[in-house]
């Protein structure tokens, strides 16, 4: 049961990457989006994720709570040690969800509605840059729980390059993902044109983003290398997630739209197969060389088979409901608003 | 200020905030679904209009709970982490399960919001109804998790462990049930009374009164039948926490001395430091009645538990008579109201009915405020009532304090905001949903 609820656990956080990603993506794009442009994108954006905006946050509150049901030393301590990067996140996640919905609901269209588009691109892309950073510090080996200065508790925790360079990677994935998704879903060829070169603009942005993060990891002393490439999966998956990357590229000079979504989900999955496999069931990795790890550092048995249980139970109802979800809001021959 | 109190006042912000929205997401649905229902039988606009636009007001409050609880599922971390390293894989059982019953929530709101003019309308209509359901689900299971913080079980607490845990039992506590029953029917109240109060005030103001007598009749019909059940359902809960939790029923009445047939106090300011209520008018016998179920009967008072254990007297009185003023306040209402709707039609569209809505307006909200203020600092000094104290489940970061006030000013403006979008969709009702 431990290794369901850690299929579990792995998967909600890769789908929060890529269906949370694409979601923060729109709004990054928005931020790199010229002005004239910024209205159809936006249209586009709200046809796009407006009916499953909030199914996509949800796997992130799924991942908390199956980390502190059943992880729950793993819970307290990221929450104690990062608790800054997380408020900060917090803080990103409150004023993106309202904006969004605020500029969509809001009765009376003025000028509020520019303080809404502000506050959204800016927390779009404040928010996956501390999940980032989030995820960075727990491999790092910074967390250090028997700490006794504020600053090495609770800042170092976090704030250094490898973390930083990690949230960075992880805007321009979101970025990448989002503009890949956009492109099925403008209704002009000239619009899909401009999510193809906002796609390649990611693209290049995540491998840059991707080349700081291991010059940061080897001025750190982190592993990184040998994580990625140490072992056959790791490899495979690196080479696979590189050449559908060249293929894509080709995809995108043709015009060829079919396959791109798969492709860019299939190596944001393997990007984060690889940086955890090697580590794997350690999650958290301490300053003293210890580490939190998945399969010790669990809840009592039951408490496993419980959260297994309702985990499966869960999926049965959810799992269909969604994919008819987003089966039924897929791209529709016009960009559809409310009747309003 | 202090950082364990500045994380106290961060959690009860947090949570009063939150649980307003909760309790609209509740119960809109359903008010929506009736009006949904109406439409779709009559096929008279004004239903159609009125869903609509009530659709749109949810769909702000949806997104505002839905990250205000997305910070509470963090905060339980970020604040207590003491708490949730221990009750995390006891309590957790309630949260697994929620989980789903957001997921689906969250589904069946995109099916509801987006759906219109695209399904096969009572498809459209049944996702409406879904929301409400695992809504109402979602509601009830968080309140086991909270009801196990009172009456924890479901584990063994030996030498500090918690030994043999069975979350099962721990979901189904001995407060379960009257917690979630009262929590139910309460979203019911306070949602229906506010709804009921701003239409009646539109009517009042002579706006597209057929658009708002028709809402303010479907959100005071259930907002009154709520209330007149929310009483004996108080009465239930009272019953159960005087044996469960006696130093919070003590501190809810001020019951400094243990005695037989002891009197419920109305009103009154306590003297904790002379043991006395100055100001209160008593109903000898009373509150062994509340307590007991008999007249006669013994109530334990704050005298018989050691002074380290007494919660805030002050607070968690004034809470309490806040609430059950304001309950019964609304009771009256509702049954003046059920008289008119049963032998005195004419009164529902007079003034003086509509005024008093209109006056109650928030009067629900206060009860919950009130009600989650009696349960969560009686509780006090426990985080696991007789297990974990409070203050050892703090966090051990310093600096809070700025949490807290970077926290309020969130919430502060989120509330303006929201308050002023209401405003708007209101103002605008004319334009967009009820073109004359
Ligand atoms: C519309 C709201 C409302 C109204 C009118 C009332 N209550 Fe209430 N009350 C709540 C809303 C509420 C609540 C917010 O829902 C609480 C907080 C926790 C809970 O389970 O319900 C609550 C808690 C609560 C508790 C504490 C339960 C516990 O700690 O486990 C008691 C003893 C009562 N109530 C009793 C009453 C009585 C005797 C009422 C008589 C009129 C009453 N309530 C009206
Ligand atoms: C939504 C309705 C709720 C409201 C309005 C509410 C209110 C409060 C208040 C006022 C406090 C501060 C008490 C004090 O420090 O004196 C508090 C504390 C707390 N509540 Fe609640 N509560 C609610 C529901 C819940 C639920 C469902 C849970 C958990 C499952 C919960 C968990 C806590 C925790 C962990 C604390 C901090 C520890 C403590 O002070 O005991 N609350 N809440
Ligand atoms: C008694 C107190 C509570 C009640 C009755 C309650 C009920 C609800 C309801 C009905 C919703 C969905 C409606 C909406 O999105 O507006 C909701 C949302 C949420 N609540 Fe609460 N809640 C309570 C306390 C808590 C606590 C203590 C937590 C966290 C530990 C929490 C976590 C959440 C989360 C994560 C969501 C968002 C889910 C979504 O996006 O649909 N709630 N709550």
């Amino acid at each position: 049961m431990l290794y369901i609820v850690i299929t579990f656990l792995w998967t909600s956080i890769l789908l929060y990457l890529l269906m949370g990603g694409a979601d923060y993506g729109a709004g990054i794009i928005e931020l790199f989006t010229s002005r004239k442009n910024k209205e159809v994108t936006r249209k586009t954006l709200y046809s796009a994720i407006g009916p499953i905006w909030e199914a996509n946050h949800m796997w992130l509150i799924i991942a908390i709570v199956i980390l502190f049901v059943g992880f729950p030393v793993i819970y307290s301590t990221m929450s104690v040690n990062l608790h800054i990067p997380l408020t900060i996140m917090l803080l990103g996640i409150i004023a993106r969800g309202t904006a969004f919905t605020f500029r969509h609901y809001d009765a009376v269209v003025d000028d509020m509605q520019h303080i809404y588009n502000t506050i959204f691109a800016i927390s779009s892309f404040i928010t996956p840059l501390f999940l980032g950073i989030i995820a960075g510090s727990a491999v790092s080996g910074r967390i250090d729980p028997q700490a006794d200065t504020f600053l090495s508790a609770y800042i170092f925790s976090w704030l250094h390059w490898f973390a930083v360079t990690v949230g960075l990677f992880t805007v321009s994935i979101c970025g990448f993902l989002a503009s890949v998704y956009l492109i099925g879903e403008a209704d002009n060829e000239h619009d899909r044109l401009r999510f193809a070169h906002k796609a390649q603009f990611f693209n290049i942005a995540a491998v840059i983003c991707g080349m700081l993060v291991f010059t940061a990891a080897y001025f750190e002393k982190i592993p990184l290398l040998d994580w990625v490439f140490g072992n056959w999966v790791g490899r495979i998956a690196i080479v696979s997630a590189t050449s559908t990357l060249i293929y894509m590229w080709y995809l995108l000079y043709q015009g060829k739209i079919r396959l791109l979504r798969p492709l860019a989900g299939f190596q944001v999955t393997m990007i984060l197969l690889t940086t955890t496999y090697e580590h794997f069931p350690n999650i958290v990795i301490l300053k003293d060389g210890g580490y939190l790890s998945l399969l010790e550092h669990s809840g009592q048995e039951k408490t496993i088979q419980a959260l297994g249980l309702a985990l499966l139970i869960g999926s049965v109802f959810i799992l269909p409901a969604l994919f008819y979800l987003i089966y039924s809001f897929q791209k529709k021959p016009f960009s559809y608003r409310e009747s309003h | 200020m202090d950082d364990f109190i500045a994380a106290r006042s961060q959690m009860a912000l947090s949570l009063g905030f939150h649980i307003i929205f909760s309790c609209i997401g509740m119960v809109m649905p359903f008010f929506m679904a009736v009006a949904h229902f109406y439409w779709l039988r009559t096929g008279q606009d004004v239903y159609k209009n009125v869903t609509k636009a009530w659709s749109q007001g949810v769909a702000i409050f949806f997104a505002t709970g839905a990250v205000s609880g997305t910070v509470l599922s963090f905060e339980l971390g970020l604040l207590w982490p003491g708490f949730m390293k221990h009750a995390g894989p006891i309590f957790g059982m309630p949260f697994s399960l929620e989980g789903t019953a957001f997921f689906i929530e969250a589904i069946a709101l995109g099916f509801f919001l987006y759906g219109w003019d695209r399904f096969n309308k009572w498809f459209h209509w049944f996702t409406g109804v879904v929301v409400g359901v695992s809504g109402l689900a979602s509601g009830i299971l968080v309140v086991a998790a909270n009801a196990w913080m009172n009456s924890p079980s479901g584990f063994d607490y030996v030498n500090g462990q918690y030994l043999n845990i069975d979350p099962i039992e721990a979901m189904f506590n001995d407060a379960w049930f009257t917690q979630a029953l009262h929590m139910t029917i309460a979203a019911f109240v306070a949602t229906g009374f506010a709804v009921a109060g701003v239409h009646a005030f539109m009517i009042l103001k002579g706006q597209n009164v057929l658009f708002h007598t028709k809402s303010f009749t479907i959100a005071a019909f259930f907002g009154c039948a709520a209330a007149i059940l929310q009483p004996l359902s108080g009465d239930l809960s009272a019953k159960d926490v005087a044996i469960r939790q006696p130093a919070k029923l003590a501190a809810m009445e001020a019951h400094f001395k243990t005695e037989k047939s002891a009197s419920l106090i109305v009103g009154g300011i306590p003297d904790v430091k002379n043991k006395k209520v100055d100001y209160a008018i008593k109903l000898p016998g009373f509150l062994s009645f509340l307590a007991h179920g008999d007249f006669k009967s013994e109530v334990t008072g704050l005298d018989k538990i050691p002074a380290k254990n007494h919660p805030p007297v002050m607070i968690t009185h004034f809470a309490f008579q806040m609430m059950v003023g304001s309950g019964m306040a609304m009771m009256l209402i509702a049954i003046i109201y059920f008289f008119s709707l049963w032998k005195q039609k004419r009164w529902l569209s007079s003034n003086w009915i509509l005024k008093l809505f209109a006056i109650a307006t928030p009067l629900g909200f206060i009860a919950v405020e009130a009600g989650w203020t009696v349960t969560e600092v009686g509780r006090q000094p426990w985080i696991i009532y007789n297990i974990m104290r409070t203050a050892d489940a703090v966090t051990p970061m310093p600096g809070i304090s700025y949490s807290f006030y970077l926290f309020s000013a969130i919430y502060i403006s989120l509330a303006i905001i929201v308050i002023f979008m209401l405003y708007r969709q209101i103002k605008m009702v004319g334009k967009l949903y009820d073109k004359p």
